[in-house]
C-alpha cells in the first residue's frame, strides 16, 4: 500500500496494485457523509474486435452496454435492489471506452462496498432475461433517437472518423442487440471483467485497508489477460467528411464541431496533454476568450456553447459546439480566430489568468466525489495520477498551449455536424 | 458546521453556514418576489444582465478575466421557481484562500464584485445598456424557445400550464415568449430599481471564513443598497383538491419516436400542516428511488416504459410523475402508474419497501451536507417554507417515519391531470 500526501491540496491519496493486477486508488474524505466508488473495467462500446489466445473475435455492437444492464441481475436477486434498500445510489455507465458501476452511500459502506465487488464479478445471465432487456434497451435507443445531443454527436463522430468504432452508438442498434445472447455476454464478460483489465476507485469516509482487503478477499487472486483491441484502420488527420446537416424536432440549429488529435497514450505525458489541452481550449473558448466573448455579444452563440478534450478507445478529439441562428458565421469567426493567433500568437495575461482559472477548476474536482472518482479510474487506466495536475499545470508554458491551438484547431483539421429545425 | 442567520440590513437576511471542510466556497444573494406571467420574463432578464457589465469592470471580457484571476471564481445568474415565488439571483462559487499558491482575500474580491453586478451595473443615461438588453433577451428567447428541446422536462412544464392554468404555477421561471419578446431597456431599468427595492432578500455564505468576516464585506458592500417600505405580497396558493371529479386530459403532437407521458396530482390534506420528512417517504415508496413502486413495477416488472419516477414540489403541494412510453402503451402504462398509487393507499407496502424508501430519503439528506451548492438551495427553501432544521436532523426525523404515516399522507393525494405527447405519425 503506497500513501503520498499532496500538501498544496491538504489530500492523501493511498494506492495499491493487487496481485492479480488490479489497481485500487483511495482518497480518505473523513469529514464527509458521503462515499462514493467506482469499479470500472477497461471495457467499451468500441472494444468490439479483439484478440484472444492468438484469436480475432467479432461481437455485435452494443455488448459492453448490454453488460451493463445485466450485471446487476445476481443469483439470489438484483444489486441493485439490495443498495438501493441501503439507502445508497447505485448507478452505472459506458462509454466507448470504459464501464463503470458506481454507488455513493453514507450509511453501510462496506456492505455496499462488497455488493458492488460482487456483483461486478458475477456474470449471471438467462435467455429470458436477456429477451426482457433487449426490449428495455430498445426503448432506451429509441429515446436517444429524439435526443438532438445525441444524433448530432455520433453524426460528428462519423464525420471525424473513417473506421474506428467510436462513431457507433454505444448502446448499439435494435438490430445489432438483437444478436446478443447470454453466451454472449458469459464470454465477454470473461475476457473483459478480469481484475488485470480493471480499477477501483474509491473517495470519501473509508478506512483504505479495509478497501484494499476487501477487493483481495472478494476477487479472483490471479492475472487475467488483457485482450488487444482492433480500432480499426489508422486514421487520417483529416476529418472523413467535412459536415453533415440533418433536421430534427428542435426550436433552433445545434451545432457540434470537433477535430482528432494524436493522443499521448500514457503517462506523465498524457496528464500534460490533457492539461495543455484544458488551458487551450479555455484560452480560445472559455467565458473570457476574445472568441466567445465577440461571438455572445453578437447574438452568434449563447451560453449553451460548451467545449471538452475527450479520451477514448486509442483515440483523443476536442468537441465544442451549442445553438446558434448562424452555425457558419460561428465557423468563419473561428478560423479567423485560428489564423490571427498564428499570426500574432497569445496574450500574456490572458494565458496566465486561464492558467489560474484551471488550477481553480481542478481544485473544484477535489469536491465532486464522482468527478475525483472518475478522474482516478481515467489515471490508473492511462498509468497517471491526477493529483499531479496541481503542480503539472504551473509547469505548462505559453508555447505549449499556442501549438496546441494552432496544431489541433487549424480549419482543415475541423468536421461540423449541425441539427436544424424542421422545415414546416 | 455551524449555521447562523442573521439580519444584516432591512429586510436582507445572511444565512452563514461555517465549515472548512470544502475547498471551494459560496456565496449567493438572492432577491424573492411573487411568481406572476406580467413580470417573470423581466425578472429572469435581470441577473443574466447584471452578468453583463458593471460601472468598473464594463463588458463580459473584463469580468470574465477578473474572475479567471480569482482562480476561476464564478459568478453565474441563476433564476428558480419555489412554488409562486421567483427567485432572483447571483451564485458565486470560488476557490477557499488556503488552497491557492498566492494570497488573495478571494472571499471580500467575491463580495466586492458580485454587490458590484447587483447595485452598479453598466448604464447609459441611466438606463441599462441597450445592447445588453437585447442581446439577454434574445438569449433568454432561445432559451424559452429551447425547453422544446429537452422532451421530458418539456412535457412536465406543459403539464403544470395546463393544469394550473388559473394558478400563477402555471408561469414558468423564465416567463413567456410573449412577455419577453416585448422587454425594452426602459422598462427592464425601471423594473430592475423597483425590483431591487422592494424584494426581500436572502444571502447565503458557505466557506471557512468566520461570520462576522462575512458580514463585515457584505455590509460594506452592500451598503448602498435601495430599500422600500413597500413589503410584496410573498406566497403560494396551495390548493388541496383536484379541479374536476376526474382527471383533466390534455396533449401535444410532435415529431418524435417516444411517448412521453405526465400526471400531476394534488398531495391534499398533508399541506394542512406539511411534514416535509413524511411527505419525502411516501414519494419514495410511490416513485421517488430506485425501490419505488414506479420502478419496480412499471419499469422493472412489466416493462411498460423506460423510465418512471415521482417528485415532488413541496412547496406548491403537488405530485408529478414522468414517464417515457411508446405511444401504444398509453393506456397500460397510465392504469398501473395509477393502480401503484391506489397500493400505497391501501397500504400494500412492503417492510423492504418502507425501509429502503426511508434509507434513501436519509441519504438524500444527508448528502445535502456534502455539497455548498445543495446546502445554498436547502437553507433557501428553509427561508421560504421551513422547517427549521438541518439536514441531518430532517434525517434523523425520517428514520422515525412510519407507514401508517406514508398511507396517511397517500390516502389525500387527488390526480387532477394527465398530459401525453405524442408523436405526429401515429394513428389517433
Amino acid at each position: 500500500m503506497q500513501k503520498e500526501y499532496f500538501k498544496n491540496i491538504d489530500e492523501t491519496l493511498i494506492s495499491e496494485v493487487l496481485p492479480n493486477g488490479l489497481k485500487i486508488n483511495i482518497v480518505p474524505k473523513p469529514r464527509f457523509s458521503k462515499s462514493f466508488a467506482m469499479f470500472a473495467t477497461d471495457y467499451g462500446g468500441a472494444d468490439r474486435r479483439f484478440k484472444l489466445a492468438g484469436q480475432w473475435i467479432d461481437t455485435p455492437a452494443g455488448v459492453a452496454h448490454f453488460l451493463e444492464h445485466k450485471m446487476f441481475d445476481m443469483p439470489d436477486g438484483n444489486a441493485l435492489n439490495a443498495l438501493s434498500s441501503r439507502g445508497a445510489s447505485p448507478n452505472a455507465f459506458t462509454s466507448s471506452g470504459i464501464t463503470a458501476y458506481h454507488f455513493e452511500s453514507t450509511s453501510r459502506f462496506d456492505e455496499n462496498l462488497r455488493t458492488l465487488l460482487e456483483f461486478v464479478s458475477t456474470p449471471y445471465f438467462t435467455p429470458e432475461s436477456v429477451q426482457k432487456e433487449q426490449g428495455i434497451i430498445g426503448q432506451e435507443i429509441r429515446m436517444v433517437e429524439d435526443t438532438p445531443g445525441y444524433v448530432m454527436y455520433y453524426n460528428l463522430l462519423k464525420c471525424l472518423y473513417a473506421s474506428n468504432p467510436v462513431r457507433d452508438s454505444v448502446a448499439g442498434t435494435v438490430g445489432s442487440i438483437a444478436e446478443i445472447t447470454s453466451e454472449t455476454l458469459y464470454r465477454c464478460h470473461k475476457v473483459f471483467y478480469n481484475p488485470s483489465n480493471m480499477t477501483l476507485a474509491v473517495v470519501g469516509n473509508v478506512d483504505p485497508e479495509k478497501v484494499i482487503e476487501m477487493a483481495r478477499e472478494l476477487l479472483p487472486s490471479e492475472p487475467g489477460e488483457v485482450p488487444e483491441r482492433d480500432y480499426g484502420e489508422r486514421e487520417t488527420e483529416a476529418p472523413r467528411q467535412k459536415s453533415i446537416a440533418i433536421p430534427m424536432e428542435v426550436s433552433a440549429p445545434q451545432f457540434l464541431f470537433g477535430s482528432k488529435l494524436a493522443p499521448e497514450k500514457k503517462g506523465a505525458a498524457r496528464l500534460r496533454q490533457a492539461l495543455v489541452g484544458e488551458i487551450a481550449l479555455r484560452l480560445i473558448f472559455g467565458a473570457s476568450s476574445p472568441f466567445y466573448v465577440r461571438l455572445y455579444a453578437e447574438g452568434l452563440i449563447n451560453n449553451s456553447f460548451d467545449y471538452e478534450l475527450d479520451y477514448t478507445s486509442g483515440t483523443a478529439m476536442i468537441l465544442a459546439g451549442g445553438e446558434s441562428r448562424n452555425v457558419d458565421g460561428v465557423m468563419n469567426e473561428l478560423s479567423a480566430e485560428i489564423g490571427r493567433i498564428k499570426a500574432d500568437g497569445l496574450d500574456k495575461t490572458l494565458f496566465e489568468n486561464t492558467r489560474k482559472s484551471c488550477f481553480g477548476s481542478q481544485l473544484r474536482i477535489l469536491g465532486s466525489f464522482s468527478s475525483l472518482a472518475q478522474t482516478l479510474a481515467d489515471g490508473a487506466f492511462a498509468d497517471y495520477c491526477p493529483l499531479d495536475a496541481f503542480e503539472e499545470i504551473k509547469k505548462i508554458g505559453l508555447s505549449d498551449v499556442r501549438d496546441f491551438i494552432t496544431v489541433n484547431l487549424s480549419p482543415e483539421k475541423l468536421a461540423l455536424s449541425v441539427v436544424s429545425p424542421l422545415e414546416r | 458546521m455551524n449555521s447562523l442567520t442573521e439580519l444584516i440590513l432591512p429586510n436582507v437576511v445572511l444565512t452563514c453556514l461555517t465549515t472548512d471542510k470544502f475547498k471551494t466556497n459560496c456565496l449567493s444573494i438572492n432577491l424573492l418576489t411573487p411568481l406572476n406571467r406580467e413580470t417573470a420574463a423581466k425578472n429572469a432578464l435581470i441577473p443574466a444582465v447584471l452578468c453583463r457589465g458593471t460601472a468598473t469592470l464594463p463588458d463580459m471580457a473584463a469580468i470574465s478575466s477578473k474572475l479567471d484571476s480569482l482562480y476561476g471564481a464564478r459568478i453565474k445568474p441563476v433564476v428558480r421557481k419555489k412554488g409562486e415565488i421567483q427567485v432572483i439571483g447571483l451564485y458565486a462559487d470560488f476557490a477557499d484562500d488556503a488552497f491557492i499558491p498566492e494570497k488573495c482575500d478571494i472571499l471580500e474580491q467575491i463580495t466586492g464584485l458580485i454587490s458590484e453586478m447587483l447595485l452598479m451595473p453598466k448604464t447609459r443615461g441611466g438606463l441599462l445598456l441597450r445592447d445588453y438588453v437585447e442581446s439577454e433577451r434574445e438569449k433568454l428567447l432561445e432559451q424559452i424557445r429551447g425547453r422544446v428541446n429537452d422532451k421530458r422536462s418539456y412535457s412536465v412544464q406543459r403539464l403544470f400550464e395546463q393544469m394550473c392554468a388559473m394558478e400563477e404555477y402555471s408561469t414558468d421561471k423564465l416567463g413567456s415568449e410573449t412577455e419577453a419578446e416585448s422587454i425594452t431597456p426602459n422598462e427592464l431599468t425601471r423594473h430592475y430599481h423597483a425590483l431591487l427595492a422592494a424584494s426581500p432578500i436572502e444571502v447565503f455564505y458557505c466557506g471557512s471564513a468566520e461570520p462576522e468576516r462575512v458580514k463585515a464585506a457584505l455590509k460594506t458592500t452592500l451598503a448602498a443598497l435601495p430599500r422600500s417600505d413597500e413589503e410584496p405580497d410573498l406566497g403560494t396558493d396551495i390548493r388541496m383538491n383536484a379541479l374536476e371529479a376526474e382527471p383533466r386530459y390534455f396533449e401535444d403532437r410532435l415529431q418524435v419516436t417516444q411517448g412521453k407521458l405526465a400526471i400531476g396530482f394534488r398531495l391534499g390534506d398533508c399541506m394542512e400542516d406539511p411534514n416535509a420528512a413524511a411527505i419525502r417517504v411516501f414519494n419514495a415508496v410511490f416513485g421517488g428511488c430506485a425501490t419505488s413502486k414506479l420502478f419496480m413495477n412499471v419499469r422493472e416488472k412489466l416493462s411498460l416504459c423506460y423510465f418512471a419516477s415521482s417528485f415532488v414540489d413541496m412547496h406548491k403541494g403537488i405530485l408529478a410523475v414522468s414517464s417515457g412510453i411508446e405511444f401504444d402503451k398509453y393506456d397500460a402504462a397510465l392504469s398501473e402508474i395509477l393502480s401503484q398509487l391506489e397500493a400505497v393507499k391501501s397500504g400494500e407496502v412492503s417492510d423492504y419497501e418502507i425501509e429502503a424508501a426511508k434509507s434513501s430519503v436519509v441519504s438524500d439528506y444527508l448528502t445535502i451536507e456534502d455539497s455548498p451548492l445543495a446546502l445554498e438551495d436547502f437553507y433557501l427553501n428553509q427561508a421560504l417554507i421551513g422547517p427549521d432544521c438541518s439536514p441531518s436532523e430532517l434525517a434523523a426525523l425520517a428514520e422515525e417515519i412510519t407507514l401508517k404515516e406514508v398511507v396517511e399522507i397517500a390516502k389525500g393525494v387527488e390526480c387532477d391531470a394527465i398530459y401525453f405527447l405524442r408523436g405526429t405519425e401515429e394513428d389517433a
